[in-house]
């Protein structure tokens, strides 16, 4: 017999549900008067550093259709590459800008939306620097664990080549899943959750 | 969005431990239909944390109203509170080393007493309760404790097999101190007959898993002539010790 570890192990996860909203979005779910606004629903204000960006796509799912029921969640560095959180170490962030965000994709068109900020480059684990890039969270109906991924900017070819995360994509085909096609006023990201496009989610 | 009161500990700043992919549901569970054409397909790219995971959004107690962790009043009309039998959940947010996590917001939802629903894609015939809206929220103390109060909610049959239904549960989301610790899970109440049977308590295949989701009764917490209580722990991922880690200055 050896010392026990005394590890606990990770409440398992379960699906959001179809009602996600209820919780998360409760105004968007018109579920008026409990909360004053949707928590993440707002990243910016008028003082925000950086230039200015809207993120829109869908979500996916193995027919081509765009799930209705969805939550997004984002979460990035500020203009100058640092994060609004108690574990950045490197440096103060921006406080008018949140770094977070939370969209419920539009039950209708399935469309998710995020005003935000183009975000700074971050160190990787070995000091190099990584491209620009937001992280994504997706929660939905008939998805049990929340699915980790992220978007990289289409207009930084110099940087995404020399990222150490996207370095790691063996099936360099499947690279183009990562990255956002810039449009009128930002970029557009779809994420495919199976088939051909499927996107390169992480396990992080 | 502030640093709030995350007690005088240091920051923390280290990975997270791996997540074990065999005691969380696999994405693809055939038996829960919805999963079928929502699962990837391919294999997860696994990497260590950078700082875009070992970071996260904190929010301070100044977002959160009197009301927020009382879902008995939180939508009730001013004198009124929701119907249905009157518990209290509560218990402590740890991480897998078994220490509390301060400044975790907590978020959660439910049906009301009868089963259902408040939104606009439910259809069961139990009725809406008109003081009952189905949200809450809190942000745990020092310790890592939590409480709320609410109406135990019903179980509703769902659209999967011809006869499926949920057992009673809460949804619970919980954002820890880094953005991978993202969690969304459910709490099922002890002694419900209707877990075993659940499509979505099966995407788990340990028992061990399930049971760390089913909240004890707990008749020592209880509010006589008021409320049952019942307990429940959350485990959020831990992190490793950055004593000796090997990074560079600056990260
Ligand atoms: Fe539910």
């Amino acid at each position: 017999m050896v010392q026990p570890l005394n590890r606990f192990k990770e409440s398992a996860s379960q699906t959001a549900g179809p009602y996600v909203h209820i919780g998360l979005t409760p105004n968007f779910s018109e579920i008026n008067g409990v909360y004053p606004h949707d928590l993440g629903s707002s990243m910016v204000n008028d003082k925000t550093r950086g230039k200015r960006i809207a993120i829109t796509g869908r979500v996916l799912d193995g027919t081509g259709t765009p799930l209705r029921d969805a939550l997004v969640e984002i979460w990035q560095a500020d203009a100058d590459g640092l994060y609004n959180s108690p574990s950045e170490m490197r440096g103060a962030a921006d406080p008018n800008f949140t770094g977070w965000g939370r969209c419920a994709t539009d039950m209708v068109s399935g469309e998710f939306r995020f005003e935000t900020v183009k975000p700074g480059r971050v160190p990787f684990n070995d000091g190099r620097l990584m491209a620009p890039h937001v992280t994504f969270w997706i929660v939905a109906r008939g998805i049990n664990i929340g699915l980790h991924t992220r978007m990289y900017f289409g207009d930084e070819d110099a940087a995404n080549a020399e990222d150490p995360v996207l370095a790691r994509i063996e099936h360099r085909v499947r690279l183009p899943t990562l990255v956002a096609e810039p449009v009128e006023g930002g970029y557009r990201f779809d994420i495919h959750l199976q088939g051909e496009k499927e996107t390169v989610f992480f396990d992080i | 969005m502030s640093e709030g009161m995350l007690s005088n500990r240091k920051p923390e700043t280290g990975a997270f431990f791996q997540r074990d992919r065999e005691w969380h549901p696999q994405a693809y569970t055939p038996w829960y239909k919805t999963s079928v054409l929502r699962s990837p397909q391919k294999a997860l790219l696994s990497l260590d944390n950078t700082l875009s995971e070992i970071t996260g959004p904190v929010f301070g107690h100044n977002i959160l109203g009197a009301l927020d962790n009382d879902l008995i009043h939180n939508f009730a009309k001013p004198g009124e509170s929701a119907i249905g039998p009157r518990i209290i959940v509560y218990g402590r947010v740890l991480d897998e080393r078994g220490r509390g996590v301060p400044g975790a917001l907590l978020e959660f939802w439910q049906a009301n007493a009868g089963g259902r629903y408040r939104h606009k894609k439910e259809g069961y015939i139990a009725p809406l309760d008109p003081n009952f809206g189905g949200c809450g929220r809190t942000i745990t103390d020092e310790d890592g404790g939590y409480v709320l109060r609410t109406v135990q909610p019903g179980p509703y049959p769902w659209p999967n097999g011809p006869n499926d239904w949920r057992p009673a549960h809460i949804h619970f989301s919980i954002f820890g101190h880094g953005f991978a610790q993202r969690l969304i899970t459910q709490m099922y109440f002890e002694g419900d007959p209707m877990i075993p049977l659940c499509p979505i308590v099966k995407t788990i295949n340990d028992p061990a898993a399930i049971s760390d989701l089913t909240a004890a009764l707990d008749m020592s917490a209880t509010t006589p002539m008021d409320s049952r209580a019942y307990k429940f722990d959350i485990v959020l991922r831990g992190r490793r010790s950055t004593l000796f880690e090997n990074r560079l200055e600056g990260n």
